[in-house]
């Protein structure tokens, strides 16, 4: 009786999990086939022979520049968002000051404003200093909006520090800067690692910032890319599905490496401690 | 050494770049956003100021009150959701081998773009080639709906995804309280004769309230600020049935240009997901003192 349920169980879990890869198990198989299969056929079936030309086509159709846009602005947000989250939750773990816990308080309640109550606002102050249509809007306001969670997760870790090493530093005649460059950053790099990745997957995924502020295709990243080439493609289901495939795929090879980083970087980002 | 790390300059040195950006680039624009939904506005020409014209015609707006039902729809939905997740969790946390990698399959979907999953969810629901429909006949349902071109259906339909994406992320959360309650706590309680759904209910579950009102929390807010995957499926259609408060001030400000409008709706949006966090916070807050999450 109880193997059953256990049995059962396991089903069920399971069952989630092919839920869970199914349709992009499916995204995957018709990005390889022509209309004619896709059409014609059981969405079930597996490709005659696999129409690799469909990627040709979707890369052709701009998604290399969208990539290449995605992956540089992606980075230039990261380098700073996570060099000032380290300086800020350094600023605010370590050194004492008076309004240290409001001001932590001011980056925590920035999890939970919804972005869209400051888009018009800040499309007109982009727009007042000409930065419309020009990156520096896109990565300015992934760092702006990515800087709280990042010390959510930093948080956590500057905490455990001992503080020992920073009294024997200073007593030492350490600089503040030094102690920070030489001695914090390098002893953070595990949980810096995370908010790297943590940031990279959500920069990659970013929509809205893009769509709003850049209208040249030459800006685009792959998120907004990906909605032109749909609406140019609309019944080729195949270059779309390599258009799809082409822009899951970084993501999916970054969890094949880091996947227990990710899991980490996931649940602190949500929950502290 | 206390002089060192409380040095005025330092400090302001640290903390200032990402200070400066949080102002500048969400709390004033927050601020204006209740300004700016003072005035008459095309995005380009001058603001000409009408009091709160905009609040008012908001009030009145039916397209707009849908908006905010749909959204609310959204969140209990979500709320909801977290009942099988937490069930699923239960199952996976009670030392199931390959628990580790069926939670990293459970989380892949959320670590893909909304607009990705979107496209992927409209092709799964096309009327005639999709997998969803193409199902539904191979098992002999002869005329299954068109999910997504459907009023009374689509709201549903885009539930599904958003689901499906945000499995993992809660399983893994639940997952991760549950295996930080002590192996002792259990055992203790297997000797003294209890069966495995009193250990879940009487010991486990009480154990992660804490962890459970957090998330109840994100769920919340997290789906009144939904846009991505919405705006991208369905566009609020057909016919404002799937619109929700960020989709339909997107739409105002960037489709029809009146940002005057569109920044009152912002505004609002915002006043409501702050009341709304406050109220589930009270809620959800008991007396005894929690465990800091």
């Amino acid at each position: 009786m109880r193997r059953l349920g256990y049995v059962v169980l396991y089903v069920i879990l399971i069952i989630i999990a092919i839920v869970q890869i199914f349709p992009l198990i499916w995204l995957f198989l018709f990005s390889l086939k022509d209309n004619q299969q896709i059409f014609a056929k059981s969405p079930f079936s597996l490709p005659d022979h696999p129409h690799w030309e469909n990627y040709l086509k979707a890369w052709q159709g701009n998604i290399g520049t969208y990539f290449f846009n995605s992956i540089w602005i992606s980075a230039v947000a990261i380098v700073l968002t996570v060099l000032f989250a380290s300086m800020a939750t350094f600023a605010i773990t370590r050194m004492k000051w008076k309004l240290s816990k409001l001001v932590l308080g001011l980056f925590m309640v920035g999890l939970m404003i919804p972005l869209h109550s400051a888009l018009i606002p800040l499309f007109k102050l982009y727009l007042s200093v000409n930065l419309i249509d020009n990156p520096t809007s896109v990565f300015l306001s992934y760092t702006a909006f990515h800087l709280p969670v990042t010390m959510m997760i930093l948080l956590g870790f500057y905490y455990t520090l001992p503080k020992e090493i920073e009294e024997a530093a200073i007593m030492d005649g350490c600089s503040v800067n030094l102690l920070f460059v030489r001695i914090i950053l390098p002893m953070t790099t595990s949980v810096l690692a995370t908010t790297v990745i943590i940031n990279m997957i959500y920069n990659w995924n970013e929509f809205v910032f893009v769509n709003t502020f850049i209208s040249s295709d030459k800006y685009k990243t792959l998120t907004v890319g990906i909605q032109n080439f749909v609406g140019q493609y609309q019944t080729d289901w195949g270059p779309i599905g390599a258009t799809l495939m082409i822009s899951i795929v970084p993501i999916i090879i970054l969890y094949i490496f880091f996947s227990n980083k990710i899991v980490e970087g996931m649940s602190s980002s949500a929950i502290k401690g | 050494m206390n002089k060192v790390m409380s040095n005025k300059w330092m400090i302001t040195l640290y903390i200032l770049p990402a200070l400066l950006l949080l102002l500048i680039l969400i709390y004033i624009p927050l601020v204006l956003s209740a300004y700016y939904g003072l005035m008459e506005w095309d995005g380009i020409g001058n603001m000409k100021f009408i009091g709160v014209g905009n609040f008012i015609t908001a009030i009145q707006d039916m397209k707009f009150w849908s908006s905010v039902y749909h959204s609310f729809l959204l969140a209990l939905f979500s709320a909801l959701s977290l009942l099988a997740y937490l069930g699923i969790s239960l199952i996976l946390a009670s030392n199931i081998k390959g628990s580790d990698i069926l939670r990293k399959i459970y989380l892949i979907p959320m670590l893909l773009s909304s607009v990705a999953i979107a496209q992927l969810w409209i092709k799964v629901y096309n009327p005639t080639n999709g997998l969803l429909n193409s199902f539904l006949m191979a098992i002999g349902i002869d005329n299954p709906p068109a999910w997504l071109a459907e009023p009374s259906i689509v709201l549903y339909a885009i539930f599904i995804p958003i689901l499906w994406q945000y499995a993992g992320f809660y399983i893994l959360i639940y997952y991760a309280a549950l295996k930080n309650i002590p192996e002792s706590l259990v055992e203790a309680a297997r000797i003294d004769g209890a069966s495995p759904w009193q250990v879940a209910f009487k010991i486990k579950l009480p154990l992660i309230k804490g962890v459970f009102k957090v998330t109840i929390v994100l769920a919340i807010v997290g789906s009144l600020k939904y846009f991505d995957l919405i705006y991208v499926m369905t566009g609020g259609g057909p016919n404002g049935a799937s619109e929700v408060m960020a989709s339909y001030m997107y739409k105002v400000a960037f489709r029809s240009y009146d940002f005057g409008y569109g920044s009152a709706i912002g505004f609002l949006l915002l006043v409501i997901t702050l009341i709304v966090t406050f109220i589930v916070r009270k809620l959800t807050v008991s007396d005894e003192k929690e465990l800091q999450y």
